[in-house]
């Protein structure tokens, strides 16, 4: 089932051009891995997904409902005063009025149980450890959208223990049929865990499935011999 | 002691007092922690020495202490602030801050509006009495006001916790989080100048900041550091004002100090805890 296309996507700000024309398009299910340099325009094409950004050219075309939403982590939100079930249901906003609709607490309720939170969620986000936190905002995400998550750079805080488990959650879930847009630095934990690669460059972009990848990495290589 | 509130509570003025008094302090509270976990604690501080300079244009266009030209021109000096901090952040608050000093001194000293120009100075720096001279239309204002304040505070109360916590996500979500910051910053203008009835230009932050570091150390809930932070704000506003009517202090520095006897209170309750 498609998911969402990009069709020549040029990413860009104030009219200058960033990175190669993207075309790519990712199926219900897909694990998909962005890679690239600092700088080749990852976060660029994060918000222009996120339609905080428009395009320069260039179409995307969604099938889903929204995107779940996992920013990067910043240091101003560590010490926050907020319950984790206050966080979590602050994912229901789009569909919020002035108050949560039952409906809207108990989708909250349920992505904290998918994410083992149920039992911590009176607790204090700030009490949290690292990978606890970031479970937390991944159910504030399954909270705006269930089936597509973008998530940036959702490793890049945690030490090496954490980051195993939060990829050991993001597997779990992409078993449960979730989409799963990553942006990441780690190349290798991406070849582990996507099925497809997206790799974003000034010059030229890839798109393709794991294996793809893996032998244009290698003739790359070859080619530099 | 108890005979002694109902004799004070006999004046009208009093009376007045208390109830515009414990408005501001809620109104603060309420705000406070939004700008403070928002780290725009500094925004409140410059609105407030804005809120002086606009206070003496206000004296000097012969308009006395009339918030119909303090506010929009504190509001003005909040826009400015908010486009500006992008750029140059801590800097342009203080620039603001200084040049609205200085502008608003020099403007009572070129045209003195009364014989005491150090003691109308000092009472709008220091609020000393002023929360005990308010006009019935001054309290009118003042309450419709702060009741606006809290009406749109409790209407975007999920929206203020979400940009607040997470701009980044907030926006994906598709929250207006430029319009909140506005009307934030907006609101604060308005608290700022009915707080400065109180406790004077330069200790308006007093309200802004202590509630929520008292809550913020006793507290780990978003919902329950707002309540704890609304209760405390108003409790040290009542006692302040009382203490000041019983040992003819000044009002403002009397608040101010009751909240910091608070804030050590709290802060020290939430050490021994955490241990």
């Amino acid at each position: 089932m498609f998911c969402l296309s990009c069709e020549n996507l040029i990413l860009g700000y104030e009219g200058r051009q960033i990175c190669a024309p993207l075309s790519f398009s990712v199926n219900e299910g897909d694990y998909v891995c962005i890679l690239g340099e600092n700088g080749s325009g990852k976060t660029t094409l994060m918000k222009t997904l996120l339609g905080l950004q428009k395009p320069l050219g260039g179409t995307i075309e969604f099938a889903a409902e929204g995107i779940g939403y996992l920013p990067q982590q910043d240091a101003t939100a560590k010490d926050f005063p907020a319950s984790v079930r206050e966080i979590v249901r602050s994912g229901c906003i789009p569909r919020t009025g002035l108050f949560y609709s039952r409906e809207s607490k108990e989708r909250a309720e349920r992505a904290m149980a998918k994410l083992g939170l149920a039992e911590i969620a009176g607790r204090g986000y700030r009490t949290l450890s690292g990978g606890q936190q970031q479970r937390v905002l991944l159910a504030r995400a399954l909270c705006a959208a269930d089936r597509v998550l973008l998530l940036d750079e959702p490793a890049a805080a945690l030490d090496a223990q954490a980051a195993d488990g939060l990829y050991d959650t993001l597997r779990t879930l992409h078993g449960q049929g979730v989409t799963i847009l990553m942006i990441s630095h780690d190349a290798h934990a991406a070849l582990r865990e996507a099925t497809h690669i997206l790799c974003i460059d000034a010059k030229e972009a890839f798109f393709g499935a794991r294996e793809q990848y893996m032998s244009h990495l290698q003739t790359e290589q070859e080619e530099r011999k | 002691m108890i005979d002694s509130i109902r004799y004070y509570f006999s004046f009208a003025f009093v009376r007045h007092a208390f109830i515009v008094g414990v408005l501001i302090a809620l109104c603060a509270a309420l705000l406070g922690v939004i700008l403070v976990l928002k780290r725009y604690s500094m925004i409140g501080d410059g609105l407030s020495h804005a809120a002086f300079g606009a206070m003496a244009v206000s004296a000097v266009c012969g308009a006395g202490n009339s918030m119909l030209v303090t506010l929009p021109l504190t509001m003005l000096a909040a826009l400015f602030i908010l486009r500006t901090r992008k750029m140059q952040g801590d800097a342009a608050i203080a620039m603001l801050s200084v040049s609205a000093l200085a502008i608003g001194y020099l403007l009572l000293h070129l045209f003195p509006v009364s014989a005491n120009v150090s003691g109308d100075i000092c009472t709008t720096l220091f609020g000393s009495a002023s929360i005990l001279m308010l006009s019935r239309s001054d309290v009118l204002l003042c309450v419709a006001l702060c009741a606006v304040v809290i009406a749109l505070f409790v209407c975007f109360y999920h929206r203020l916790f979400a940009v607040t916590f997470d701009p980044a996500f907030a926006r994906a979500a598709g929250v207006h989080t430029e319009a909140l910051e506005t009307g934030l910053a907006l609101a604060a203008a308005v608290v700022i100048v009915i707080a400065m009835r109180l406790v004077g230009a330069l200790l308006v932050s007093a309200l802004i900041v202590f509630p929520t570091l008292c809550a913020t150390s006793l507290f780990r809930s978003f919902r329950a550091v707002i309540i704890c932070a609304a209760a405390i704000s108003v409790v040290c506003a009542a006692a302040g004002m009382f203490f000041s009517l019983i040992f003819g202090t000044p009002s403002g520095a009397t608040v101010v100090c009751v909240d910091l006897l608070a804030f050590l209170v709290c802060f020290s309750v939430g050490r021994v805890r955490a241990q």
